[in-house]
């Protein structure tokens, strides 16, 4: 059986056109998608029971046992920590707010290690962006800053850029022109029309001095800047010019080197700048399928896109505070939940050796380096391949994701929702009245 | 079965020609009845001023744009914080408040239906899914088509049928309600950083005009049978001299409805602009409400402006930008492939700001000019002229001449030089008040019909009892206890239960999302057009089969199904 149409729940592309072959409730095939894509729908490593440790050893363990405790170890925390939620469905994110309203802990999501800085761009000077299809249909000049598609999101230049047809360009790959501004070559680097290498972090110093030049300033500028020429930025400044509508395009190579979140207010000023001379655009090339999914969920319930601190009992937001990384790595946190993410992959070594000392839940439908932290893993089914659910693509649209096969798992909401409800007995509070 | 009394109300209810009877109202199954048994719970309205449920015809509550506004603003947040108590989850925002904070401040100023003015269809699953957590207001969303490319070929084209099934289809595929026009062409041409001007300009490459799109889809709203009439924000919003094309723009709307209006121009204070630039800039209010009181087939909000801060966000992307580059605070633009555009600002009203107070003054006198308050709604286009919470602000100043001459002493001294404020002693009365923020908004929505805006037998038992004794006060003095009283409902029912007292929450509610679902017949079905298929296949980024909003978006639904003859 084949099922059409099917959205990817991978990367922050989520492209809605994947074919998936299914023989007998198992997955044995998936056209149209990327390489990412297929290993997704084909993962073999799963969480396969609910686990508790006892002893010190991993046990088998019923759902409700699991969910039981969890309920004991989070109601019983006195700073507990929500991280994750990048890799789930919208719906259990927001029972996710609601826990962490009720348990008064810190919710936080991935972005505050991956475009947490861009958010904070954006809430000092906003963001002048479009939909995916805009880039296709009209640009003449993409600019990728800081990433690397060919690699992390493989099929954003055939769906929505380089190689993408658009209404306003019958052949694309010929009438665009692409800039590729990176700090070593990569992939995408090799198709691109230009290639700006800059010094490592010397972002900001490339994107001032293009704001520079484009605002005929070029006399102010030394004949090298970050290690570009500067008869390179004039060629890429007139690229833009000429542009009937240029879309940049960055990734944490912007936001995570030096500078931070002042290279991507810059770069959203530069987008400024060049939008008093044409139509320009800029997007950030968003990781996880639903991570801009956990930035509104998040916004819409609480105010604020990430790091939320509920323990005054009102929404306080302070990123370097409030965020996951900056929690762990002070011992902060007595208590952590995580779903739908690896930190144990991806945080700092200070931050995983509190984690292995303190009550680690994982709700998760793979094993990843979480696990191995987790004293309660709570396997669910995967979203997007084992039942469907809202999702957000990197340039703000929703989708609903695709259920392909049956699962006995329970998702990630039920879950929760179970959690929830317990954690309000737990606190005493009535039932019906949250 | 749930049965409920609201005895001795002071009911005004203009739809059905009640003018201050005191009266027991009588609630059975959430809907009015004639009479209910003594075994019904009893709320004593004491006397007091009690009206149909609010409804708002033109907010922006949910949705991508909002959701930005609140995304790029944590400033925003840190007004309005609110811990949790039972029924009520914590909330944070001002402007652009959390949708918990929004439903709750709506039901506490006695509002029960409440319209979201602008959906991107593309979009469209994000509006639902908020409505969905806006729990105690019954929720309808207009959706764009000003840069519809589909439409605009079908425009170019001269076929109005198509128009009217690309229309038809699109809004029960997204479950929205009305069609709304935002800057018609001016959207699509922001794609190339450009603006459209007036209604004559020809859109690039689709080489329409905005005069013929609104004509367009105003023939297809009336051929659909749509509840709503077409819904326009006029060209050139924001300019100085803009009444012109107002005035254009209105003299061309025609009458093709009998029931209701066939052009609700919204926030129209935004287009009654005089003077050449900002240097000159004064108010066309007089001449705006002249046209309008020759014209009963178009119907108005006042898009009013109150002094503070707040964030402005629109479909109307060129716009946006000139604010920006006039104000230099933040900017935020996300234009919808095939679809529209869009653009979010903070701005500060100022009172020591001329334009501003400007502004200020010509919401105001577009209401009080206006002859007929069915053709005047009471809203702020919020947050873009003001959050809502200042809407009993705006009725007292309609109530009283004294308050408004108390608050001109405070504004900037040029403004009396530039307006008709000063000399417009008009006091609106409490019936006109709840025509302008009640029945006229249903009536105009066309949802009368369907039980909203009113207290008759079979109407949705939604009641607002505010603690206003009208035959104690007088509005033209006692206008702070018309801010008082407006700001905080007694009781608000909903559906025929109290979901809130005093400001406090009692349920945690459970909202309908009201849309439109046109019938047209399998051979005009757009969807299933060779061409249109080919079209979005080729140009959109999501596909025709994942484009719809599926029914899982909406908890509790109201259909209205429209007979088309298409």
């Amino acid at each position: 059986m084949k099922k059409t149409n099917v959205i990817c729940p991978f990367c922050g592309c989520l492209c809605d056109d994947l074919t998936v072959n299914i023989e007998d409730n198992k997955i044995t095939g998936v056209d149209n998608g990327c390489a990412l894509a297929s290993s997704k729908f084909l993962n073999t490593e799963r969480l396969e029971k609910p686990l508790i440790k006892r002893g010190g050893k991993l046990v088998e363990t019923s759902y409700d046992e699991a969910i039981e405790s969890s309920v004991e170890i989070l109601s019983n925390a006195k700073r507990p920590l929500l991280f994750g939620w990048s890799g789930t469905q919208g719906e259990a994110q927001c029972k996710g707010v609601h826990i962490c309203e009720l348990l008064g802990g810190v919710i936080d999501n991935t972005s505050s290690v991956c475009h947490g800085p861009s958010i904070l761009a954006i809430q000092e000077v906003g963001h002048p962006g479009c939909t995916l299809g805009q880039v296709k249909n009209r640009a003449d000049l993409i600019i990728y800053w800081g990433c690397n598609p060919v690699d992390a999101h493989p099929r954003h230049m055939s769906r929505y850029t380089t190689y993408a047809d658009g209404f306003f360009l019958d052949n694309a790959f010929r009438e665009r022109k692409m800039i590729v501004v990176d700090v070593r070559k990569t992939e995408s680097a090799n198709v691109a029309d230009e290639f700006v290498r800059i010094k490592p972090g010397g972002d900001y110093a490339v994107i001032s001095a293009l704001r520079a030049m484009i605002r005929g300033k070029s006399k102010s500028i030394p004949d090298s800047v970050a290690g570009v020429s500067k008869s390179q930025l004039e060629r890429v400044v007139k690229m833009c010019k000429e542009a009937k509508f240029g879309a940049i395009f960055f990734g944490l190579g912007m936001t995570m080197s030096p500078n931070k979140y002042k290279n991507v207010r810059n770069a959203i000023e530069l987008v400024d700048e060049m939008s008093r001379h044409t139509k320009f655009t800029i997007t950030p090339m968003r990781g996880h399928w639903n991570v801009y999914g956990s930035n509104e969920v998040f916004t819409w319930m609480t105010g604020y896109p990430y790091g939320i601190d509920f323990s005054r009992g009102i929404a306080f937001y302070n990123p370097g505070e409030t965020t996951a990384v900056d929690m762990l790595s002070r011992k902060e946190c007595d208590a952590l939940l995580v779903v739908a993410s690896d930190p144990g992959a991806h945080f700092p070594k200070k931050c995983l050796e509190h984690m292995a000392d303190i009550p680690v839940i994982q709700i998760d439908p793979h094993l990843n380096c979480t696990s191995h932290f987790a004293d309660i893993q709570i396997p669910v089914a995967i979203t997007g391949v084992e039942t469907d659910g809202t999702a957000y693509r990197m340039d703000g649209i929703p989708l609903r994701t695709k259920k392909v096969i049956e699962t006995e798992r329970p998702t990630d909401t039920e879950v929760l929702e179970k959690m929830y409800k317990k954690i309000l007995e737990a606190k005493g509070k009535c039932t019906h009245c949250w | 079965m749930h049965s409920l009394l609201v005895k001795n109300a002071y009911v005004i209810d203009p739809l059905n020609n009640i003018r201050g009877e005191i009266m027991d109202i009588a609630i059975k199954d959430g809907k009015i009845v004639e009479s209910v048994k003594d075994s019904a719970e009893v709320i004593d309205a004491k006397g007091q001023l009690t009206l149909p449920g609010g409804v708002d015809s033109h907010s922006h509550i949910c949705g991508t744009k909002v959701n930005f506004g609140r995304y790029m603003s944590p400033e925003d947040m840190r007004a309005g914080r609110g811990r949790a108590q039972p029924y009520m989850y914590p909330v944070s925002g001002y402007s652009v408040p959390t949708v918990y904070a929004n439903t709750y401040r709506y039901s506490k100023m006695g509002y029960t239906t409440v319209l979201e003015g602008a959906m991107a269809p593309l979009e469209a699953r994000h509006t639902h899914e908020e409505f969905s957590y806006n729990t105690l207001q019954d929720t309808l969303a207009n959706t764009l088509f000003d840069g519809n490319w589909s439409v605009m070929e079908a425009v170019a084209e001269g076929d109005l049928k198509k128009v009217a099934a690309i229309v038809g289809w699109t809004l029960a595929a997204v479950k929205g309600f009305g069609v709304k026009i935002t800057n018609p062409g001016g959207t699509e041409m922001w794609g190339w950083g450009k603006d459209i001007g007036c209604i004559h300009k020809k859109v690039d490459y689709f080489g329409v005009t905005p005069a013929e799109i609104l004509d367009y889809l105003i023939r297809a709203n009336e051929m659909l049978n749509l509840p709503h009439s077409a819904h326009l924000h006029t060209n050139n919003l924001g300019k100085p001299g803009n009444y012109k094309c107002t005035l254009e723009t209105m003299q061309r709307a025609p009458d093709l409805n009998d029931k209701r209006q066939t052009l609700y121009m919204t926030h129209v204070q935004f287009h009654s602009y005089g003077g050449s630039k900002w240097a000159d800039f004064c108010s066309k209010a007089d001449d705006v409400s002249w046209m309008l009181n020759r014209k009963p087939n178009i119907a108005i909000d006042m898009g009013q402006v109150m002094f503070g801060k707040t964030t402005t966000m629109t479909a109307d992307g060129p716009m946006e930008f000139n604010l920006y580059r006039l104000h230099h605070n933040k900017w935020s633009n996300h234009d919808v492939e095939l679809e529209t555009a869009s653009g979010i600002i903070p701005v500060h009203y100022s009172r020591k700001n001329l334009v501003n107070s400007i502004m200020w003054a010509i919401g105001l006198e577009l209401a009080l000019m206006t002859k007929n308050p069915w053709q005047c709604m009471l809203a702020t286009d919020n947050p873009n002229g003001a959050p809502f919470v200042k809407y009993p602000e705006v009725i007292a100043l309609l109530m009283s001449q004294k308050y408004r001459e108390e608050q001109l002493k405070t504004v900037n001294p040029d403004t009396e030089k530039r307006v008709f404020l000063p000399s417009l002693d008009r006091e609106l009365d409490i019936n006109e008040i709840a025509i302008m923020t009640r029945a006229a908004q249903a009536k105009a929505l066309g949802i009368v019909d369907i039980g909203k805006g009113h207290l008759g037998v079979g109407a949705d038992a939604d009641v607002a009892v505010y603690p206003i004794k009208m035959d104690d006060i007088d509005p033209s003095k006692d206008y702070q206890k018309i801010i008082d009283g407006f700001s905080q409902t007694d009781y608000t029912i909903k559906r025929g239960r109290a979901v809130s007292k005093k400001g406090d929450c009692l349920v945690l509610g459970d909202n309908a999302t009201i849309w439109v679902k046109p019938k047209i017949s399998e051979k005009n079905d757009i969807s299933k057009d060779p061409e249109f298929m080919k079209k979005f296949e080729r140009y959109y980024t999501v596909s025709l089969d994942n484009y719809p909003v599926q029914e899982e978006y909406l908890h509790r639904n109201i259909c209205i199904e429209t007979e088309t003859g298409i």
